[in-house]
């Protein structure tokens, strides 16, 4: 989609007309058409600039002064001491900051964890989905609720269940005889995370069996009666012919989805709220802009958190392959 | 026998997926028709039916300036960006110019950046402009991650549609302009439509900045209302009214991601965005 070779409907023009008024008017009109796409553009782009290139301009730009959210006027330039500065043998920053790194072990691990999980979930749902069964515009109508209800809602929901004393899941784990004791699931600091995880997983679990089945709807019927004539075992089949057919659609999915991780934000603070276990660095850096006010610090903290995001995202093309082009 | 088995195998498992994706908003259900002297016993099949918690949301939490605000706000938030993302998209997908792969790709980028990123710019510019616990602020805040979405989903659909259409047009003498409106408008509806409910349900779910640009009650969006409403003491939630109102704004949603279903599949392949 990036590229492309879309031959211009101009070039068609041109030499269909080339008898009659060699190249001066086709150019002319090649010209206005060029000067109306500018014209076409210039508000998006003028939206643009004003509401991202402005302000990530100036978060980073915060990065570098002791800028406080009481007094954003009176920021002082302060070079990279939000980052890391030593003063008489002590080191100060956010570089040093444990619970910065916390926060980035955190979301590091939520992303990692989460996206397998959804992956590999979401391929057996789309698997599912893909095959021919009666009642099966249902059962994709009942995959999709999770995805509809709004972030905030599925956190209130869930930490309603995972109550700690009235808690649906405690109560059902306790009669199965799972657990002897009902967990906080959401205030242990053991437990916190997997819980976080856990939401998130059965939230967005959808979207990725949705893409998946998007690809395995796309791939040719004749590979699959060659297996199936030749007698091959389905798992076989599987991984030999379908997982490297579909691979390009689950890699720009979870492109997509790590990218999503690394921000999470909603899901955590509800959930959890400022706990320590589980904080990521989209809540970190929140935290030090507005409830410490420390508009310099956080925003240091939300530079850094942007570069992690842009390098995982080159790293990922260009390990990954991934082409954003559709045409083969 | 052996094929007999894989077929009830094949079964548990649709049963256990839909189990699980309908079983957490159905107990939300259960337990926002619960008084709160019952909420506490844990149920798996409603006792009564008790309306007090959609009742006392409304006369306690003011939820009805909530759905308002949500409501103004997405929908604006959508007219906007479909209206800048026309033009935009048609000069993408179908103008050759030098720098349009660093327009796409640049849109690409900035639908991809975490939001928090620009928390504190975004934060200066809204008091500057005054915009400060004001639904103008939050509409032109959300523009940051519907207005790539619509542009790229746009001209990825433009790009589909046969150039013939457009050559015959332009041999009739009509301009870019009388082009989008006569010749590719009637073509987009549906494509609009997919795009701008996935764009209304992105602004309806926003959480971070409507946390952070809004102070008063009354100018909170629905999650930001459902996220703080506390009760009578720290301790006590109070997790009849908060399931009411969960149930009430995600019903909506839940109903045009269902009725759309199909449309929202292709257009999610075809953006291939967050949901």
């Amino acid at each position: 989609m990036v590229t492309t070779t879309a031959k211009s409907p101009i070039a068609d023009i041109r030499s269909s007309e080339k008898q009659e008024n060699p190249s001066s008017r086709s150019s002319a009109l090649t010209r206005d058409r060029v000067r109306s796409a500018w014209l076409f553009l210039a508000p998006m782009l003028v939206v643009l600039a004003l509401i991202a290139g402005w302000p990530l301009a100036r978060t980073i730009w915060f990065g570098f002064t002791d800028a406080n959210l009481a007094d954003l006027s009176g920021a002082q330039f302060i070079g990279f001491a939000n980052y890391l500065s030593v003063d008489a043998g002590h080191w100060s920053g956010l570089l040093t900051d444990p619970d910065w790194w916390r926060a980035v072990w955190n979301t590091a691990c939520f992303a990692v964890v989460s996206v397998s999980l959804e992956v590999v979930l979401g391929t057996i749902v789309a698997l599912v989905l893909n095959a021919q069964f009666p009642g099966r515009a249902w059962v994709r109508a009942a995959v999709l609720i999770p995805w509809a209800i709004p972030t905030i809602v599925s956190a209130k929901m869930w930490s309603w269940m995972l109550n700690d004393q009235f808690g649906i899941l405690n109560h059902a784990l306790m009669a199965l005889g799972v657990i002897d004791h009902p967990l906080a699931w959401t205030a242990d600091p053991d437990l916190s995370m997997m819980a976080v995880v856990m939401v998130d997983v059965w939230k967005t679990t959808p979207f990725m069996a949705l893409l998946i089945l998007a690809g395995l709807q796309m791939l040719p019927s004749d590979c699959y009666e060659a297996a199936k004539v030749d007698g091959i075992h389905p798992v076989r089949v599987f991984f030999r012919v379908t997982l490297p057919l579909v691979r390009p659609a689950i890699m720009v999915a979870v492109l997509f989805r790590v990218l999503d991780a690394l921000r999470v934000f909603d899901l955590i603070y509800v959930l959890t709220s400022n706990s320590k276990d589980t904080m990521s660095m989209s809540i970190y850096a929140r935290q030090q802009l507005l409830d410490f006010q420390e508009v310099g610090y956080g925003s240091a903290a939300s530079t850094l958190l942007f570069l992690v995001v842009a390098f995982c995202t080159v790293l990922y093309i260009v390990a990954g392959r991934v082409r954003f082009d559709d045409e083969h | 026998m052996k094929k007999a088995l894989g077929t009830c195998a094949f079964y548990l498992l649709v049963a256990t997926i839909v189990f699980v994706s309908v079983f957490p908003f159905y107990y939300a259900i259960i337990s926002s028709l619960k008084p709160s002297s019952q909420l506490f016993n844990v149920d798996y099949f409603p006792e009564l039916w008790h309306w007090g918690n959609y009742v006392s949301v409304f006369r306690e939490q003011r939820f009805g300036a909530n759905i308002l605000n949500s409501l103004l706000v997405s929908l604006s938030v959508v007219v906007v960006s479909l209206l800048l993302s026309v033009t935009a998209s048609y000069a993408l997908g179908r103008i050759r110019f030098r720098g349009r792969n660093t327009i796409l790709v640049t849109i690409l980028a900035v639908s991809m950046f975490p939001q928090v990123v620009v928390l504190s710019g975004m934060f200066e510019l809204i008091r500057l402009l005054g915009l400060y616990n004001n639904m103008l602020g939050l509409t032109l805040s959300y523009l940051i991650f519907t207005l790539p979405f619509t542009v790229w989903v746009l001209t990825t659909f433009i790009r589909g549609l046969p150039k013939e259409l457009e050559e015959a047009a332009i041999m009739d003498g009509a301009g870019p302009w009388t082009i989008i409106t006569r010749v590719l408008m009637p073509l987009m509806w549906p494509v609009l439509v997919t795009t701008g409910l996935l764009a209304f349900v992105a602004a309806w779910n926003e959480f971070l900045f409507a946390l952070t640009f809004t102070l008063t009650n009354e100018q909170r969006t629905v999650p930001v209302a459902i996220a703080l409403i506390t009760g009578g003491s720290a301790h006590e939630l109070p997790w009849g009214n908060i399931m009411a109102a969960s149930v009430i704004v995600t019903i909506p949603i839940v109903l045009l991601v269902l009725f759309f279903q199909r449309r929202i599949v292709s257009g999610l392949t075809a953006g291939a965005v967050k949901g």
